[in-house]
């Protein structure tokens, strides 16, 4: 399939569901319409589930929120359904928001449960209010009009719901390909990378939590004028469920896979329920063990759903983003005089419990200075490094940053105020490509916000920021993996590219946690020139590492740890003469 | 509100308490070991119920079916594995315990339990079948995901949840029943009425959970169990097989769920969909005490209890909104204090 028809395949679905009405019968075009409804719905649930990794188990309460908001006041106020549409976003994203206050601080399985919670709580709330009209619903609800003309008929509803599908469908694929969306994606990994470069994990989290509910308001919407009727029970628990089915079996992590979960599970359902009915009679609801054991064997199986099963199938080669010209920053941050001091601590402690993890650690860093710290395993090289970034508080001591004290540090704080670093073990997204990783780094560079990035103003910003990621991937030796997906590089790959993005943060100081781990020998040369021409722009760096060799010949001066505390810190020749570094490494005194 | 029916609530609220401890102290049990929190703990005590009320009615339960089916399933993956690893002890291993043993039950369950036969009898032969479905759940859906984070081992909870109930209205029907109970004359203690279901199920639930402590404290089994709650690969690495584990922490919580659904099956009509709030409200106090602490579980199941009592005598339509919602602000506070690392989808 050529890479030109794959970009315009989006459209031609788009067509081909334009034309659909007026090939199939009534009956058909109402089941469609029912499947994009859920499909907006399911839409949301990717955002949150798929993308930022905070699975839902009350989903419907959203759905069953904004449709009731609408259906409350076009049928009893008598107000117009758009009227209804603004009531029903508002109401899902205040509902959310402050249910999201509380919830996505919690982690993994608790979130889920109190959103299972909040959902029953729903269908309960909702069928016991006289004005919603208990359990036995809300009856009049009107359709909607466009310029006077009612969207009554099924080929009618039809097109709204198509045009509402396409347009959350357009808006969030937009947003996802946004400076927003990188962060809100690099959160299924957990919030390390997004804290690491100064975005606040909590606060993208309940963004996109407000999204999901939002768009499931929408839905809610459409389902209520479809349908001119509501009760609670298609916004119960079961509902929830069935949208989390349908996101898991078509693909959680892709928007995509909305549709094709959506569509596959109400077709089969529909199919399947005739088939059942003839053969258990009116009442059998084992259509639903059927999807109970297909849920199972996805989870057991194919975690990712079937939609990149598909994808694979289809596509091969899909790599669509167009290539990114290289940029440099306008503004970059402005560097300190060669020779300023960075970073200077003193007298760092950190004990977990009774251990004294870090004892004592006085040391400095200057700019266009590579300082290595070095010491055996146990000696408290990554528990100094948290310290420094932020990811650890510290005990006692003093921590300055370009002469200013430093009270109580931040990951994000010091990302913001010129510290970068990369991961002993490689923190990058696996599902998105080099280039979009690197702009990762780039993101507190950015001032654009979601609204600016849904809705396509940052075309400016963004040009810059991918231009710089790009660059930077040029500058260490990637550039011709930049379309190529993060977790399908070498792990030497990674560790460059992790360089890479800790450098799209403009940073002053850099620290570089064993990034010559895993690199073939030429790969280490590379490193080591990069490095070093880093040192010559003024960039101050704090390098812990295993390979004696590279840092030796690297640093300017070096620290070495043993059991907490400080047992040298000079230049490397100093470092190696000294007696209580060579029983540290070799057992004896020289 | 007199004092009297202040009491009567409270003791209400004891008794159905007493049931969610049993099955909070179950969920914590299962969720410590295998980090599966059940959620088809509570259709697992609907079937019981059921089950029972068919053998009361001289009919064969469903539950023999289901137990069929499943049992078939697991051996069919038990058995193809064994094969696959050219395991001939495993293949008999399993032949036994997926195919000889559930097969027995079954027979007994259809041939030997007359309308006739003693109430005591048609309790052990309900047990016995729920008990059997545990493992076979576990075999079934959760061995094969045993490494899998919370979060999905948690969705596949969902979906077990949702077969099982789509089953129970097939097996089952949608009429409800309440079985036969402990009879005789109520009683009074400190001038309060008890009647002799309520004690029971007090005193059968307490036993239970001092049976489960003794358990852990005393058999090498329960040490294994509590090792492997406490840290799992540390436990594989000093050979205690997981999968072992795990097959002895679902029988415990067939049983358990067996012996809940026997308790409060007198106290009111059960339908095949009922267990989920049963389960969830075990699970409500289950995560008060943050799905780690026993008494802390059962204190907060009593509490749930007795929430439940007071909300429907004064909301009754709401009460399971009141008993949900308080579980948001526990939920928080937990997740607050207790820094556990993020669990992503994958």
């Amino acid at each position: 399939m050529s890479r030109r028809l794959i970009v315009f395949a989006p459209l031609i679905a788009l067509l081909a569901a334009a034309l659909m009405p007026l090939l199939l019968p009534a009956y058909q075009v109402t089941v469609i319409t029912y499947v994009m409804i859920a499909a907006v719905a399911c839409i949301g649930l990717v955002l949150m589930t798929g993308i930022v990794g905070m699975v839902s188990f009350g989903h419907a309460a959203f759905v069953g929120l904004g449709a009731y908001v609408s259906g409350y006041l076009s049928a009893q106020l008598g107000l117009s359904p758009w009227f209804g549409l603004a009531g029903a976003i508002v109401a899902a994203g205040v509902a959310a928001a402050l249910i999201g206050a509380i919830t996505v601080r919690m982690s993994g399985h608790y979130l889920a449960l109190s959103t299972l919670c909040f959902g029953i709580s729903f269908y309960f709330l909702v069928g016991n209010s006289e004005l919603l009209g208990r359990f036995n619903g809300l009856t009049g609800i009107p359709p909607v009009s466009i310029g006077g003309v009612e969207l009554r008929g099924e080929r009618q509803t039809y097109y709204l719901a198509l045009v509402a599908l396409a347009l959350v469908m357009a808006w969030c694929r937009q947003l996802l390909d946004s400076r927003t969306g990188r962060i809100l994606r690099s959160l299924r990994t957990g919030p390390v990378i997004a804290e690491t470069f100064g975005a606040d994990a909590r606060r993208y989290r309940l963004l996109a939590f407000i999204l999901a509910a939002v768009i499931g308001g929408i839905a809610g919407w459409l389902y209520a004028h479809v349908q001119h009727f509501l009760n609670p029970t298609p916004f119960g628990l079961n509902a929830s469920i069935d949208y989390l089915f349908m996101t898991v079996i078509g693909g959680s992590g892709q928007l995509w896979g909305a549709l094709l979960g959506a569509g596959l599970v109400a077709i089969i359902k529909h199919e399947l329920q005739d088939v059942l009915k003839l053969v258990f009679g009116p009442t059998t609801r084992l259509e639903m063990l059927f999807f109970a054991a297909i849920m199972i064997i996805v989870l057991q199986k194919a975690r990712k759903g079937l939609w990149p099963y598909l994808a694979q199938k289809l596509m091969p080669q899909a790599a669509t983003t167009a290539s990114v010209d290289a940029a440099v920053l306008p503004h970059p941050r402005v560097k300190p005089e060669h020779g300023l001091t960075v970073l200077s601590a003193s007298h760092l402690q950190r004990t977990f419990g009774g251990v004294v993890a870090v004892d004592d650690v006085s040391f400095d860093v200057k700019s266009g200075e590579i300082v290595g710290i070095l010491g055996p395993n146990g000696a408290g090289k990554t528990t100094l490094f948290n310290l420094i970034s932020g990811a650890l508080l510290r005990s006692k001591g003093e921590l300055s940053f370009l002469g200013q004290p430093l009270s109580r540090v931040s990951a994000r704080d010091m990302c913001l105020r010129g510290m970068s670093r990369t991961f002993q073990h490689a923190a990058l997204v696996p599902d998105m490509t080099a280039l979009e990783n690197v702009a990762i780094g780039a993101t507190h560079l950015g001032r654009c916000g979601w609204v600016a990035n849904s809705f396509r103003f940052d075309r400016m910003e963004e040009r810059q920021l991918l231009g710089w990621a790009q660059h930077l991937l040029e500058r260490v030796g990637l550039a011709d993996k930049a379309n190529e997906l993060a977790g399908n590089l070498s792990l030497g790959h990674q560790r460059i590219l992790e360089i890479a993005r800790a450098l799209a943060a403009d940073p002053v100081l850099l620290l570089l946690d064993e990034p010559a781990a895993g690199l073939r020998v030429n790969e280490k040369a590379v490193l080591a020139d990069l490095l070093n021409s880093l040192r010559t722009e003024g960039l101050a760096i704090i390098l812990v590492e295993h390979d004696m060799d590279f840092v030796f010949r690297l640093a300017d001066r070096l620290m070495v740890m043993n059991f907490g505390r400080r047992i040298a810190f000079g230049r490397p020749d100093e470092v190696r003469a000294d007696g209580e570094v060579q029983e540290a490494y070799l057992g004896v005194a020289a | 509100m007199t004092t009297d029916i202040a009491l009567i609530l409270l003791q209400d609220g004891i008794v159905s308490g007493a049931v969610y401890v049993l099955l909070a102290t179950v969920l914590v049990l299962v969720f410590s070991v295998t980090r599966v929190i059940f959620v088809p703990q509570g259709d697992l005590v609907a079937f019981t119920a059921l089950t029972l009320s068919a053998f009361e009615t001289g009919n064969v339960p469903g539950t023999v079916w289901l137990l069929g089916f499943g049992a078939a399933a697991a051996l069919l993956l038990e058995l193809r594995e064994a094969a696959a690893q050219r395991d001939r002890g495993r293949i008999i291993r399993s032949l036994l315990q997926f195919g000889a043993f559930p097969a027995l039950i079954a027979l007994v369950a259809v041939f030997l339990v007359p309308k006739t036969a003693p109430l005591p009898w048609k309790m052990a032969m309900s047990c016995a079948l729920i008990t059997c479905l545990g493992p076979i759940i576990y075999r079934i859906v959760f061995q094969p995901l045993v490494a899998s984070s919370p979060l999905v081992l948690l969705i596949a909870a969902v979906a077990t949840h949702l077969g099982l109930n789509s089953i129970g209205l097939h097996l089952f029907g949608p009429e409800g029943v309440r079985t036969e109970g402990f009879s005789g004359q109520p009683f009074s203690i400190f001038g309060m009425i008890v009647t002799q279901q309520a004690a029971g199920i007090i005193a059968s639930s307490g036993m239970v959970v001092v049976g489960l402590y003794l358990f852990f404290r005393l058999s090498l089994r329960g040490r294994a169990l509590l090792a492997t709650a406490y840290n799992r690969r540390g436990a594989e690495i000093v050979g205690i097989s997981t999968e072992a584990v795990g097959r002895t922490v679902f029988i415990m919580a067939g049983l358990a769920a067996a012996i809940s659904g026997l308790l409060i099956g007198p106290t009111t009509t059960l339908y095949y969909d009922s267990g989920f709030m049963l389960g969830l409200k075990g699970f409500v106090g289950a995560i008060v005490g943050g799905m780690a602490v026993y008494p802390l579980a059962a204190a907060g199941a009593l509490l749930v209890g007795a929430v439940e009592a007071f909300a429907s005598f004064w909301a009754s339509a709401y009460r399971d909104v009141i008993v949900f919602l308080l579980i948001i602000p526990v939920l928080f506070w937990r997740s607050v204090s207790s820094l556990s690392a993020e669990d992503g989808l994958e």
